[in-house]
């Protein structure tokens, strides 16, 4: 198959940049996306170009590295998949594909494709675990949590840290992001008791770190490869709420 | 050759080791800890645990990792589970058996003593999880749900769906968060670690690259904590991340820390079959799926012929007519045999001319008759997420036909030689994890490594530092401005400037493929004598090619890719060769290290207790061949078997 493929470079975190058309022939429709990229990079190699620059690592969906949007959609056409699980024979043989890195004011452009999303990490900083330490802790069967909460919790469990969220949102806003860890704990009886002060300190992150509110588009849902649902983010504004008349996030 | 001695095992009764090292390892007080400073290199499960600990301990902890952050270390990608000694399902598991099976599993390779402690300290970390909020599966009582692995006949084996390592490395990376909010952790990420810094023997430093800005960087500290993963990228294709790599591990090598049984690497037998010559991975379907998969191939020739002309669907094949081999050979075990037992099989039938995809090197793995007998949603409840990624890779619906799977390179058990307290032969130098070789001896059961990464770092280094730790109280922080950092920077930058300098025609993949070549088809699953002399002379040629054909971009400052891969490829060039040397002097077959010459007559390994009862470990010599000393593996409580799983 061949493709003509408008990549956005920019060459550091400061510099402007801009579109790049790249032609590539004899692609197998059987390769990844990135695969297609990487022959790309090698090609770009051989002439003596600066190849393109993309977050990647597991290339099995899980590790969360890869984040491309292609033809104006986080990780391209695929439903429930990362952009590394997205494969040739999805688009049409001639096409032209536009890439670009995740954009949203809170994840800047690292180079080309890649983009900062240590944001991520300081919400969980604030607040997304349990703050038991090791050692200390009762018989793992000590206190049942019923096969529904525990399937539930799973489910808010399976975020990647991606960030297709932010990126399919108008607003930029990290709220499944959020709602996904908040959700997950507040599900097990080992996670009930910091739920709310958890609640309102990661919200409290998100936005001090430029993330938008969320006006319930549920394009995050949409475009989430792990289909995690937008029914976490009620429970985390019933949490925040609740949080908010108690003072319990105000808790050191 | 030399032998070593100092494995620092306790004395005493093998039930009574660990209790009894705890009991008299030496303690610091808190305000001392405040003084002392940790690098941990790598944010898997081992590392991530281990910062943690430490920082909640008290130390000042700085932990490094290669991706943007310390959740996406590959231990994100283990699917099936997690092993403990539990006993909830009453099926007559205990703390002895879970150590008799890894023993026996390892094909009586590993120290009997760090095996025994991580089967005793497997009940800790579960409950630990379930405290940070693992959500592992339960049953409709509310209780912990177990499935089976290979190599076991109980089910001890925890899980979260097919995402078991995803939720411990989360549950790891919510600690590390909590102790990088408390301050006492401080986090490096996109830093690649490319030099160890020595100060009067002892590890005082690192020297990493900033994958974002191009820099090189120092840091100093009183212990560094190496918890850098395997090495299975050395041969190209394999399920380890694109990032994963040898170099941490090869660069104190050659700084004087002994590596150990390189030449155990494991390939796992489930995996989605290669596709073309621009694969850049392979990807695993986890073991778990062997629970209710039956792995078969078509008896007859006539039908693997129309099978691959596309006349013929492996579903009209009558029961008759197929061979499910693992079930004929080991009846005992059947599909749940150890990995490297279901890989051997796999490619004997495809050897023999019966394997079922264009290229010959597929077999199948089929739910027909589980999805019979449980229903589909009951299969798809347990399995729903692998067979969703099998679907997209493979463009085939698995419920409707079965998968096709072939054995790739998974996970090495060799590593950096370390003693009982998970120090290496540099005092100060500790490896946890995949990076050490000390657990699996030479085959890996399944759901052990996140078993073991967790022990490692929650439960076992936190002790044994303190010991080491405890004869530096009254050391000072040593400053990056000395001469020994100045030195250890300089040789990264040597190097770089050499890499740049070739300026040939090659890419740095294309090399990296011609090694994984070579690995995989004298050093892979099968290996002899002819083969391994062959591999040894051909990768030093390759090495030397690379020296004057690579071609690498020199961007000096800022991101380069290209770069970043050929200082990980240059070490392979070098670790590849060591493999085979290993293999090579390693005249006995055992676990994932098969020598041809050495087989039964019905083709099972066949070990030499007698001269091979021992750990190889090599000292790095510079331009002439590395020294290879030997631990004795002495079994004073297990009672040495030929494995059987018939």
């Amino acid at each position: 198959m061949n493709f003509t493929l408008k990549i956005w470079r920019q060459s550091n975190r400061n510099a402007k940049g801009r579109f790049v058309s790249y032609a590539v022939s004899d692609i197998d429709p059987d390769a990844s996306f990135l695969e297609m990229l990487d022959i790309l990079n090698e090609q770009l190699v051989l002439k003596g170009e600066d190849p393109v620059y993309f977050d990647h690592d597991c290339r099995e969906g899980i590790c969360g590295a890869c984040s491309l949007f292609i033809n104006g959609r986080p990780h391209g056409r695929g439903e429930g998949t990362t952009t590394c699980q997205l494969y040739m024979r999805k688009f049409k043989d001639g096409e032209t594909i536009t890439v670009e890195p995740f954009r949203a004011k809170a994840f800047p452009v690292i180079k080309d494709l890649t983009v900062d999303r240590s944001a991520f990490d300081q919400i969980i900083q604030a607040g997304g675990y349990v703050s038991c330490h090791t050692g200390g802790v009762p018989d793992g069967n000590a206190i049942l949590v019923s096969k529904r909460d525990a399937d539930l919790a799973m489910d808010a469990a399976s975020c990647i840290g991606c960030g297709a969220c932010v990126a399919a949102c108008k607003n930029a806003s990290a709220m499944l992001f959020v709602a996904a860890k908040v959700s997950q704990l507040a599900l097990l009886p080992q996670g009930k008791l910091e739920a709310e002060k958890r609640a309102h300190a990661m919200v409290a992150k998100m936005d001090e770190l430029g993330f938008g509110n969320c006006t319930n588009t549920y394009a995050c849902q949409a475009v989430c490869p792990k289909h995690i649902s937008v029914s976490n983010i009620a429970r985390l504004n019933r949490l925040h709420i609740k949080a908010g008349f108690k003072g319990t996030g105000k808790e050191s | 050759m030399d032998e070593i001695k100092q494995s620092k095992v306790p004395s005493g009764n093998i039930a009574e080791k660990w209790t009894s090292y705890k009991d008299t390892q030496r303690l610091i007080n808190p305000a001392n800890k405040r003084k002392l400073d940790i690098i941990v290199v790598g944010t898997g499960l081992a590392g991530a645990s281990a910062a943690a600990t430490l920082g909640e301990q008290g130390y000042n902890v700085k932990v490094f990792c290669i991706q943007d952050s310390p959740r996406r270390a590959h231990s994100i990608a283990a699917q099936g589970g997690i092993n403990a000694a539990k006993n909830y399902q009453n099926d007559g598991d205990s703390i002895r058996r879970l150590f008799e099976d890894t023993v026996k599993g390892g094909d009586y390779r590993a120290r009997e003593a760090n095996v025994y402690r991580l089967a005793e300290i497997s009940n800790n970390i579960i409950d630990q999880c379930v405290a940070q909020g693992v959500p592992f599966a339960r049953d409709y009582a509310g209780m912990l749900a177990n499935r089976s692995f290979g190599g076991a006949q109980v089910s001890r084996t925890f899980y979260a769906k097919g995402q078991t390592g995803q939720q411990l490395l989360l549950g790891a990376y919510g600690a590390l968060s909590k102790e990088i909010h408390n301050g006492t952790v401080k986090l490096f990420t996109r830093r690649e670690m490319l030099n160890l810094v020595l100060v009067d023997g002892r590890a005082r430093g690192i020297i990493v690259r900033n994958l974002e800005t191009g820099d090189i960087e120092r840091y100093s500290a009183h212990a560094v904590v190496l918890a850098t993963g395997g090495y299975g990228n050395v041969f190209f294709l394999s399920t380890n991340a694109m990032a994963s790599n040898g170099s941490a591990a090869w660069r104190c090598y050659k700084k004087g820390a002994f590596f150990a049984n390189p030449c155990f690497t494991q390939i796992h037998p489930t995996c989605i079959p290669v596709h073309g010559d621009y694969q850049s991975k392979l990807t695993l379907m986890s073991e778990s799926l062997r629970n209710d998969g039956r792995i078969w191939v078509p008896k007859n020739m006539s039908d693997v012929e129309k099978i691959r002309k596309g006349e013929l669907r492996p579903a009209d094949i009558p029961e008759a007519d197929r061979d499910y081999y693992l079930e004929r050979r080991y009846p005992s075990f059947g599909n749940l045999v150890p990995r490297d037992v279901a890989s051997r099989a796999a490619k004997e039938r495809c050897d023999a001319g019966f394997g079922v995809n264009a290229s010959g090197l597929a077999v199948y793995l089929d739910f027909s008759e589980a999805i019979e007998r449980l229903g589909e949603n009951v299969v798809k409840a347990r399995y729903g997420n692998l067979f969703d990624m099998y679907q997209e890779i493979a463009n085939e619906n698995p419920y409707e036909t079965p998968m096709m799977i072939y054995p790739a390179v998974h996970y090495t058990m060799g590593g950096l030689w370390v003693d009982y307290e998970l120090q290496t032969t540099i005092p100060g130098l500790f490896a946890l994890g995949e990076a050490n070789f000390s657990d699996h001896g030479a085959n890996r059961l399944g759901a052990s490594a996140l078993m073991q990464g967790l022990a490692d770092g929650y439960f076992i280094l936190p002790y044994t530092l303190q010991n080491y730790l405890s004869d530096l109280i009254r050391e000072p922080a040593v400053s990056i401005e000395e001469t020994c950092f100045a030195e250890a920077e300089k040789q990264v930058r040597d190097e770089i400037a050499r890499l740049h300098a070739v300026g040939g025609n090659e890419t740095v993949d294309s090399f990296h493929r011609r090694l994984g070549k070579i690995m995989w088809e004298k050093v892979g699953m099968s290996r002899e004598k002819e083969g391994l002399q062959q591999a040894i002379s051909q990768i030093a040629s390759l090495r030397d090619e690379f020296w004057h054909q690579v071609k690498v971009p020199a961007l000096t400052i800022g991101c380069n890719a290209e770069l970043e891969k050929a200082l990980r490829v240059a070490d392979f060039l070098e670790l590849g060769e060591l493999i085979a040397r290993d293999a090579l002097q390693r005249e006995e077959s055992c676990g994932g290290h098969f020598r041809v010459e050495h087989q039964t007559a019905d083709g099972e390994a066949l070990r030499d207790d007698e001269h091979f009862r021992f750990v190889s470990a090599y000292e790095y010599k510079g331009a002439i061949a590395p020294e290879m000393y030997k631990e004795a593996l002495d079994f004073e409580f297990v009672e040495l078997k030929q494995r059987n799983y018939k």
